[in-house]
């Protein structure tokens, strides 16, 4: 071997070793910027700043902070973190930049509202967001949607979500079912007569026949939950003033609490179990809240998870 | 040995600081510096976030765009003005000194161009500040982290011009500082794909420059401390990096033809 030869394979030796231990250094490296420096701060964390800053080129710098968002969350995601510190921040500046953004309203407040590890956790930042999307976009009607969702699913607040629907429904190219929406949520959340109002109206001027079959059969719920609790009342009072719990409508009848045996609209009669009024046969009543067998939930329509199909 | 390296490093320094496009940017910097003054004040209660933001960011790109333009040329520039013939042949000089010097001498104009754009940059901060404060002197260690990004830069611009032409080697150059920037990037998305993609992604995220890994601008404009194990390790990575790549320049230039 020549002496130049031996040359380039200690060099070649060299290289190679550094190489190998810088990768150690750098993975040490990352270990330590990863325990102990605070990865989660922003350069400039006021939006109006960002904006002065962009030069007027507003629209670029929203499209590269939306991106900054998606890496951040992917990122924490990936991780399976807890606290998602810079997501709020992020997407005030994202859509402070470009208020017309709407991408970054509606997956952003997915992002925010979602329970962690899946999210931030932190559906007031969400439903502020979108309404923030709202007032600067007032004819995107699933912002809307988005919205009624969060009150929903997140904040567990069905008359708040069934007026988010129903002031997206009143948006120039909304589609029915945010209508649907604001219904059965109203009637979920025990508003009787503002469900009964909204699925009338749908049953009047829908053109859809699943929209109207559905909304038939909403209004049969409706009157079903109301007959329920009438004939619940009568029943605590036979119980109140005869001090026996009635075994069935027919002992009623017989004591003059009631003219006949009551049957719902179906024309199926109710039952009086434990003193408890129950309907007959509850799966040919999909949406009724009362009268329902022990264990037996009502059945609401949900927004499918995720977004609109 | 040692003697004719610095020779060569002390020539390198002395041609580099002739250079007067070098004087512009440094300028250039530090009125960049102080234009960070006037946005801070556009902003409320951020004027030294944006001051050590847009400073320790305008010290880094100014140095490494200093770093790249003066790396590609070290090498292709003697071979066009043919003084490497004389260097090489008429003096008892071994390529790898020639190198070695060469690599050497960019590094200590860098550092003289960055110590003279963060003294900018600290009169910029007294004057916003009236006095320093202690959390400054994490600054300190911000700076020297991009003095380390600026020794891999040079190594990389000095690899690439023993083999290439000045625009080349300006283009990888650069596009290496870009995907370095990305780094942690394309490791996470090596940790969200599979099979080989995954394999790939993330061998080529450690044989690729780090850049990110130097990066602390916005952790010091925070005042959040710098552990001791991170200047350790990350001035470890440096020279362990830069010293691969120069050995790699060397094995090219050592076989490189000159006639």
């Amino acid at each position: 071997m020549s002496s130049r030869t031996k040359a380039s394979v200690g060099v070649g030796l060299l290289l190679l070793s550094c190489l190998s231990l810088s990768v150690l250094a750098l993975r040490i490296s990352d270990d330590v910027r990863e325990r102990t420096i605070l990865k989660e701060a922003l350069y400039i964390p006021s939006p109006k700043a960002v904006k002065a800053l962009s030069l007027g080129y507003t629209g670029l710098m929203a499209d590269l902070y939306w991106t900054r968002v998606v890496q951040y969350f992917g990122g924490k995601h990936h991780q399976g973190a807890e606290q998602y510190k810079l997501l709020a921040p992020l997407l005030d500046i994202t859509t402070t930049l470009d208020p017309h953004l709407l991408v970054a309203y509606e997956f952003g407040s997915i992002f925010l509202a979602q329970r962690p590890p899946e999210g931030a956790g932190d559906p007031e930042a969400a439903a502020a967001l979108v309404k923030k999307g709202i007032r600067e976009n007032p004819e995107a009607w699933r912002l809307w949607y988005h919205l009624g969702f969060i009150y929903f699913e997140e904040l567990h607040d069905s008359k708040a979500a069934s007026a988010a629907f129903l002031e997206g429904s009143k948006v120039p190219g909304a589609l029915p079912w945010m209508q649907v929406m604001a219904a059965a949520l109203a009637q979920h959340a025990g508003e009787a007569e503002t469900a009964r109002y909204l699925w009338t109206q749908i049953y009047n001027s829908s053109e859809n026949p699943d929209i109207r079959a559905n909304a038939a059969k909403r209004l049969l719920a409706l009157r079903v939950d109301e007959e329920v609790e009438r004939l619940q009342s009568v029943a605590d009072r036979y119980r109140r003033e005869t001090a026996t719990l009635p075994e069935s409508f027919l002992q009623l009848v017989q004591a003059g609490y009631l003219p006949g045996v009551p049957v719902d609209p179906l024309g199926n009669p109710y039952l009086l179990v434990d003193g408890r009024v129950q309907v007959s046969r509850p799966n040919s009543l999909p949406f009724i809240t009362k009268g329902l067998p022990p264990g037996q939930k009502p059945s609401i329509v949900a927004p499918p998870k995720g977004g609109i199909p | 040995m040692i003697g004719r390296i610095r020779v060569i490093a002390f020539n390198t320094f002395r041609e580099a600081v002739r250079d007067r496009v070098l004087y512009n940017l440094v300028v250039f910097a530090i009125l960049m510096v102080g234009g960070a003054l006037l946005l801070g004040r556009i902003s409320l209660r951020i004027e030294r976030l944006v001051l050590v933001n847009l400073g320790l960011t305008a010290i880094a790109l100014f140095g490494i765009v200093i770093a790249i333009f003066l790396g590609i040329g070290l090498v292709s520039k003697e071979i066009e003005r043919r003084t490497l013939y004389t260097v090489l042949a008429a003096r008892p000089v071994r390529r790898w000194e020639f190198i070695v010097g060469k690599q050497l001498g960019l590094i200590a104009t860098l550092v003289v161009n960055a110590g003279f754009m963060s003294a900018g940059f600290f009169a910029a901060l007294l004057y916003l500040q009236h006095r320093f404060e202690a959390a400054d002197r994490f600054l300190l260690v911000a700076l020297y982290f991009i003095v380390l990004q600026f020794v891999v830069i040079t190594s990389l611009a000095l690899m690439f011009s023993t083999f290439s032409s000045p625009l080349l080697s300006t283009i990888f150059t650069f596009a290496l500082f870009v995907i370095g920037t990305f780094a942690e990037d394309l490791r996470g998305f090596g940790a969200m794909a599979g099979g080989s993609t995954r394999a790939l992604t993330s061998a080529l995220a450690y044989v690729l420059p780090n850049f990110a890994v130097f990066n602390v601008v916005s952790e010091v404009a925070h005042s959040i401390p710098v552990p001791g194990r991170l200047i350790l390790f990350n001035s470890l990575y440096a020279l362990l990096y830069a010293t691969a790549v120069t050995s790699a320049a060397v094995l090219i230039f050592d076989r490189r033809n000159l006639k």
